[in-house]
């Protein structure tokens, strides 16, 4: 029996937003983090890359930042900028309001 | 003509879609009902023909269903959605409400539970067909106080602008308190109605409520109905032309404010309003950073972006979207971060209102 799951397909799984924080470097690469393991590496990855080019591009803008906030209604990313690298929290919320505007 | 609603539905277990699809035409509305295996192929399906209702199982290879969600809310927001799951997790329930889905459900395991299914989307098809928000959205918010009060009854009625909230009590078809932010009674009911735009909720009706408004529906709508014409006419009670400042203008107004970028969402221009040097490269950063945050929302499945906050040595900036414009707002560097929310929140209030 345990052959045959060799063919069976890998069942999907829901991402569930996680409570952490990480750091990444100047680099870009990934040095540090409290993040559950469940949570893909590609997507930390994809959250460090736009943080640390928002900051980047921000001081092209003359709009030098120390820290930004992200808020969507689950979830919330604060980025603290670290010498071309950041520190990133990641915190879930739970909604205020499920009502749709007209 | 053919009538029949169109269901598109999606979960890439073909069993399940074959038994759902049998399920779902025994609708009295007979809809049409479509499949699609995969997130992708949903977006696809979407793009080719439109729908009434997608009903999307959460638990997707590649794209998952909130992903998906979050895609079909912003690019199809007149699509009534549902969301299908089989996982007991709060947190999916609160992430879909947030993402702005009609409807989260639990994939039905017995008959009762497949017959309330059956009638939930029933209803939402027989709204679908009506066009209306929430059954409300033709009417004008006076033509719905006018209906509660004419039908004697008794109700809270919830309306939202945007950020603003503000609430209308009817008790026995009489109008007895209104309340929108800091005001109460009858300016609070007439700063609700000179809202343009917004969303109706009806509450329980609360008779416990003190009464602050005396005056009959009639005359509070027929002084709020002169107000708008004079508003809208730009002319003073006296007959002679008003003077306002531009609303991009009264917003830099606002205390703490250095400059306030406005951007039609979906166009290359901008207007300023007050004191930035170097606009077209700030108005490409705002515009470039909504978008990636969005984006990066939207693979998250965390909702639809509501503000980015940056806090910087110079100064602070905002960026949110109300009612279609983007807004870049930087604030004075002295003000603490909740304070810059708080009047990034106020900001915003004044646009919509």
């Amino acid at each position: 029996m345990g052959f045959l799951n060799l063919f069976a397909k890998p069942a999907p799984t829901l991402l569930r937003l996680p409570s952490g924080s990480f750091t990444v470097d100047r680099e870009g690469c990934v040095l540090i983090g409290t993040l559950p393991s469940s949570f893909p590496a590609s997507l930390v990855k994809d959250i460090a890359h736009q943080v640390r080019a928002a900051f980047g591009e921000a001081a092209a803008a003359q709009l030098p930042l120390a820290e930004l906030v992200i808020n969507y209604p689950s979830l919330r990313i604060a980025a603290r900028e670290l010498r071309g690298g950041a520190i990133v929290y990641i915190s879930p919320k739970a909604p205020t309001s499920p009502m749709r505007q007209s | 003509m053919d009538k029949r609603p169109k269901i598109l539905l999606a979960d890439d277990d073909p069993d399940l879609l074959d038994m759902y699809r049998e399920i779902l035409a025994q609708l009295p509305s007979r809809p049409e009902i479509h499949t699609a295996p995969s997130g992708a192929r949903v977006i696809a399906m979407l793009e080719a023909e439109p729908f009434q209702l997608l009903i999307c199982d959460l638990k997707m290879p590649k794209m998952d269903g909130l992903q998906v969600l979050a895609i079909v809310r912003r690019k199809y927001p007149e699509l009534r959605t549902v969301a299908l799951t089989a996982e007991v997790d709060e947190q999916y329930r609160s992430r879909s409400y947030a993402l702005g889905v009609d409807l989260f459900w639990h994939k039905p395991a017995t008959e009762r539970e497949t017959k309330m299914f059956l009638e939930c989307i029933e209803s939402l098809l027989g709204r679908e067909n009506e066009g209306g928000f929430r059954g409300m959205q033709s009417k004008s918010l006076m033509d719905i106080i006018q209906l509660e009060c004419i039908s004697q009854s008794s109700s809270v009625l919830r309306i939202t602008n945007g950020p603003l909230t503000g609430k209308i009590w009817i008790q026995d078809g009489e109008l007895i308190d209104a309340e929108a932010a800091d005001l109460r009674g009858e300016t609070a009911f007439q700063k609700i109605l000179s809202w343009k735009a917004g969303g109706f909720e009806m509450l329980p009706a609360e008779p416990s409520r003190p009464r602050t408004i005396f005056k009959s529906y009639n005359a509070l709508l027929l002084e709020s109905a002169q107000a708008l014409d004079e508003s809208r006419g730009g002319v003073t009670a006296e007959g002679a032309p008003q003077s306002a400042p531009s609303p991009l203008a009264q917003l830099s107004q606002l205390e703490g404010v250095e400059f306030v970028l406005a951007m039609k969402s979906g166009q290359g221009g901008y207007q300023v309003a007050r004191g930035l040097e170097n606009p077209e490269r700030v108005a490409a950063w705002a515009r470039q950073n909504l978008e990636r945050f969005r984006s990066l929302g939207d693979r998250l499945g965390a909702g639809p972006l509501e503000q980015i906050e940056g806090f910087g040595p110079q100064r602070h900036v905002a960026l949110a979207c109300q009612n279609e414009t983007e807004f870049c707002v930087g604030w004075q560097h002295s003000l603490a971060p909740d304070q810059v929310r708080e009047m990034m929140k106020r900001l915003l209030a004044l646009w919509a209102s």
